[in-house]
């Protein structure tokens, strides 16, 4: 039990954050009565969901380094209004309204992050400004009416599927393939981390508790390829998903510039004392941050078939609430992209279990805003706890 | 005359110093009473007390005033009872108008609803008193330091103060300024007000004290009465001074190699206030493999020397020339000055030193990650090692670098700053009371690291408060008042006393 205990105290918050999911899941799988965990529901909440997962990573980036970012939303409309321009009114190909589109995106994210990290307003001035002009602007490049539909290849990446190559009928193969292949790869990369940190004299957690928790992720990783695999397969914005994780995990965990974002996050008089070029830095965060708004808006734009002048609006706050609620430090420094994904999964799940429950949306504001608030407090509380141990 | 305040034994410690060591006062009633001691005496500890700002219960022993004791546990307390103290930092807002600031916390009231004319027809009557000849209804922000600073008395005599406790109160006037605070005291003596005067202005005391207690290492030395023992500024000097150094320094044979850094004509302007200059004609050269120490009061220009010179930390309008080796270097960045192995360990440790909530391993190669890393991807084995190797050679003590450096003690955090700067092989290293706050053994390991990196020859500048740490560590010491260099000594010729006497002769100068 001690083992248990010693492996669970570095990371409580880790493991609280997982098991609120777990509950969360449970709760409302028996007060939807068993719809929430359908193959078909899975693969439609991940769809659904996706942008607040993709908004996400890049908050965490802003969080991490002490901002924040309010205009995700109005800049995820706006670059899909006007992909939206670009694909149907003006007859542009797919690849060059996407890649118009994500370049506006950058642009959008390097206007603002010079306003803060160069010219140093703050960074809740900035956004805010720009929640409201991009907002603004999503209506007059739509002249206030929806623009519909899109091209078919546009939708690919929201709405569309791996194909299956080995033909399978009721199951989808490929999918259950990709499952292997990557608790393969999973299985490898854990063993060589904790051969890796042995060597180095780090306490490694003992034996047993490593192939219980190696066993845990590959379970619940085919479980969840099979389940797809029992509906359409694997939806191509999970592909997308996974691609973004393993690439942020990466650039923030192994990276000097990560190494950067938290320094800077953790104490910046320190960081820059020791040579680290915050100003840059902060650019950076706001400039990949108004990357993945794009993404995150043809994501959302291509799901819904449609760009309107009201899309993305509450999106900054899912983005937000996921990091905070994922274990990011409102103090900035602190926070992980696994932690993200899970308070963006904990809001998916609010949102599409409350969705098939029929609760008023009214009411899902304020029960996601309750949901925020708990998981905050908690942090706070368990921050003061380790202070005082 | 009967004793208005007696202050009995108060000891009080901070984790790991003990600031006051049964130290005792007593003020006679209509008095001015100077405090003096080196920085770290534990003046501003007593008069903190005195005043509240650390509660009853954090110390032990007995505040007596007006023959009652005292359990004060908030500043509200003691200026309830008419103890006013006003800090160094002036603590007036400057959007705010000085009537507005005179009966700030304290203000005008009829059920409750603020009397703006009256508040301005008594702000006017104290501005008189204290000679003050503005407008209550003008904006503090259009005042200068020596005006503020008699808004601030004006505000205090708003509190029906009896007792006023001023912390170098001149440290920011010029001449004339001064002068004028100086009458003021005198003449408030003459209305009844008692006055503590905590300042290192030896000359201000000898002019105005009736009495002076002198603090040192946390305890009382000595009482001098005006009356009964004359006083003299050498007579000060000796008392504040007057200890023997210990062994506490580990011995180093000193063998200053050839020229490694010059500063020329450095002269450098505060960041905020247009036209204030901080530093003016700075010259300093440190050779292969010498200490060279930097002696001053606080605020005397040292830090915001040796952060203007690493990349710009401090300051605007910087100018100046720096050479390393006989070759002019730009050093207008930190990344440049990191680059040309320039190296900086601040004096705030925990406010820009270390990020606390990180580990020791990040903390260590914070400085050096790109040296770790091929194409900004980081080598986490070279980087471990590199923190590890750090970690024996300094002797931090932790079970394993991935601790979160919070948890550390001072002593050991100060290792881990240590540590990252050296983990740049720097040439110069510059030191910012690198033993503030932490106990005797981890200083004593600190002055063996530093000896250690002089005979690998690197150079070391070593800013410290503290006299006998720079008499015990450095081969030449360079004194900076009101940033100037005043005086340079060798090893063999530095005391305490000529130092002091050398900060003392060069005071008073008129700011320009």
């Amino acid at each position: 039990m001690n083992l248990l205990k010693d492996a669970f105290k570095g990371n409580i918050r880790q493991y609280a954050m997982v098991f609120a999911l777990l509950f969360i899941v449970v709760m409302f799988q028996i007060l939807t009565n068993g719809v929430l965990l359908l193959p078909q529901n899975v693969t439609n909440l991940i769809q659904q969901n996706s942008y607040i997962l993709i908004l996400g990573m890049g908050m965490l980036i802003c969080i991490v380094a002490g901002a924040f970012d309010m205009s995700v939303g109005s800049v995820a409309a706006f670059v899909g209004a006007t992909s939206a321009v670009f694909a149907i009114n003006l007859q542009l190909d797919t690849y060059s309204s996407v890649g118009l589109a994500l370049a506006i995106g950058v642009a959008v994210g390097a206007m603002q992050g010079y306003f803060i990290a160069y010219v140093k307003v703050p960074a809740f001035i900035v956004t805010l400004a720009g929640m409201l002009v991009f907002r603004g602007l999503t209506q007059v490049v739509l002249a206030g009416r929806t623009l519909a539909p899109f091209p078919e290849d546009y939708k690919i990446v929201s709405t569309g599927f791996l194909p299956d190559y080995f033909g399978g009928t009721d199951l989808h193969l490929t999918t259950l393939l990709i499952g292997l292949l990557v608790s393969l790869v999973v299985v490898t990369l854990q063993t060589l981390k904790r051969r890796k940190k042995r060597k180095l004299g780090m306490a490694v957690p003992p034996r047993i508790l490593f192939l219980l928790q190696v066993v845990a992720v590959i379970s619940v990783l085919n479980v969840f390829t099979y389940w797809l695999a029992l509906y359409k397969g694997m939806p191509t914005v999970l592909v997308l998903l996974f691609v973004m994780y393993v690439f942020y995990d990466f650039l923030t965990t192994k990276t000097v510039l990560g190494r950067h974002i938290y320094a800077m996050g953790g104490n910046e008089k320190a960081a820059r004392l020791s040579g680290v070029s915050t100003n840059r830095v902060l650019f950076f965060a706001f400039v990949n941050m108004g990357l993945l708004a794009a993404i995150a808006g043809i994501v959302f734009t291509g799901r819904l078939d449609a760009a309107t002048p009201k899309a993305g609006t509450g999106f900054e706050l899912d983005a937000i609430a996921a990091a905070y609620i994922g274990g990011a430090s409102s103090s900035g420094g602190i926070g992980t992209i696994l932690g993200v994904i899970i308070g963006g999964l904990v809001m998916g799940v609010l949102n599409n279990g409350m969705s098939i429950m029929g609760v008023n949306v009214d009411w899902q504001l304020a029960i996601k805003g309750t949901v925020l608030l708990v998981a905050v407090v908690f942090d706070v509380y368990s921050k003061s706890k380790t202070k005082a141990g | 005359m009967s004793q208005l305040l007696v202050m009995q034994d108060i000891t009080k410690t901070f984790p790991g110093v003990k600031a006051l060591d049964g130290v005792g006062i007593e003020v006679a009633e209509g008095e001015i009473h100077a405090i003096c001691g080196e920085n770290g005496a534990g003046k501003s500890t007593l008069m903190n007390i005195l005043s509240g700002v650390y509660p009853h219960g954090t110390y032990t022993g007995s505040v007596v005033f007006e023959g009652k004791e005292c359990e004060f546990r908030t500043i509200k307390d003691s200026e309830h009872r008419g103890i006013v103290i006003i800090h160094q930092e002036l603590a007036l807002i400057s959007y705010l108008t000085i009537a507005e600031n005179v009966f700030l916390g304290n203000e005008v009231v009829t059920h409750g609803v603020i009397d703006w004319d009256q508040a301005e027809l008594r702000a006017g009557e104290l501005l008189k008193r204290v000679g003050l000849n503005k407008s209550p209804s003008g904006y503090v922000r259009d005042l200068s330091v020596g005006e503020q600073q008699l808004v601030e008395i004006a505000k205090a005599l708003s509190k029906k103060v009896k007792l006023l406790i001023l912390d170098e109160p001149t440290a920011a006037l010029n001449e004339l300024e001064s002068t004028n605070l100086l009458s003021l005291l005198l003449q408030l003596k003459k209305e009844g007000i008692t006055c503590v005067l905590i300042s290192h202005k030896l000359k201000e005391i000898e002019l105005v004290a009736d009495k002076i207690t002198i603090l040192r290492d946390g305890a009382t030395i000595e009482t001098l009465d005006k009356a009964v023992d004359g006083v003299s500024q050498d007579r000060i000097i000796r008392g504040m001074v007057g200890r023997d150094i210990f062994d506490v320094y580990p011995k180093r044979v000193s063998n200053p190699g050839e020229m490694m850094l010059e500063v020329k004509n450095w002269n450098v302007f505060d960041p905020q206030i247009e036209d204030r200059q901080i530093l003016f004609d700075m010259h300093l050269t440190v050779r292969r493999g010498e200490v060279l120490g930097l002696a001053g009061l606080m605020g005397a220009g040292r830090t915001e020397f040796a952060m203007s010179l690493f990349g710009r930390s401090f300051g605007k309008r910087v100018q100046g020339d720096v050479w390393k080796e006989g070759k002019r270097i730009d050093v207008s960045t930190v990344p440049k000055a990191i680059a040309h192995g320039i190296a900086y360990a601040t004096e705030d440790r925990k406010g820009s030193g270390l990020i606390l909530i990180d580990t020791i391993q990040n903390n260590i190669t914070l400085a050096n990650l790109r040296s770790m890393s091929k194409n900004g991807v980081l080598d986490e084995d070279v980087e471990h090692l590199s923190a590890e190797d750090k970690r024996v050679l300094l002797g931090i003590k932790c079970p394993n670098v991935y601790q979160k450096v919070v948890n550390l003690s001072g002593g050991n955090q100060q290792k881990v700053v240590l540590g990252k700067w050296i983990q740049i092989s720097p040439d110069v290293l510059i030191l910012d009371e690198p033993t503030r706050g932490i106990d005797v053994g981890a200083k004593y390991e600190i002055y063996s690291i530093i000896n250690r990196l002089a005979a690998e020859g690197k150079s070391i500048i070593l800013i410290s408060s503290e006299m006998p740490e720079l008499l015990g560590m450095a081969d030449r010491i360079a004194v900076v008042n009101q940033g100037r260099i005043v005086g340079e000594f060798d090893r063999k010729d530095a005391t305490q006393e000529g130092i002091m006497h050398c900060i003392m002769n060069s005071m008073g100068g008129t700011r320009p």
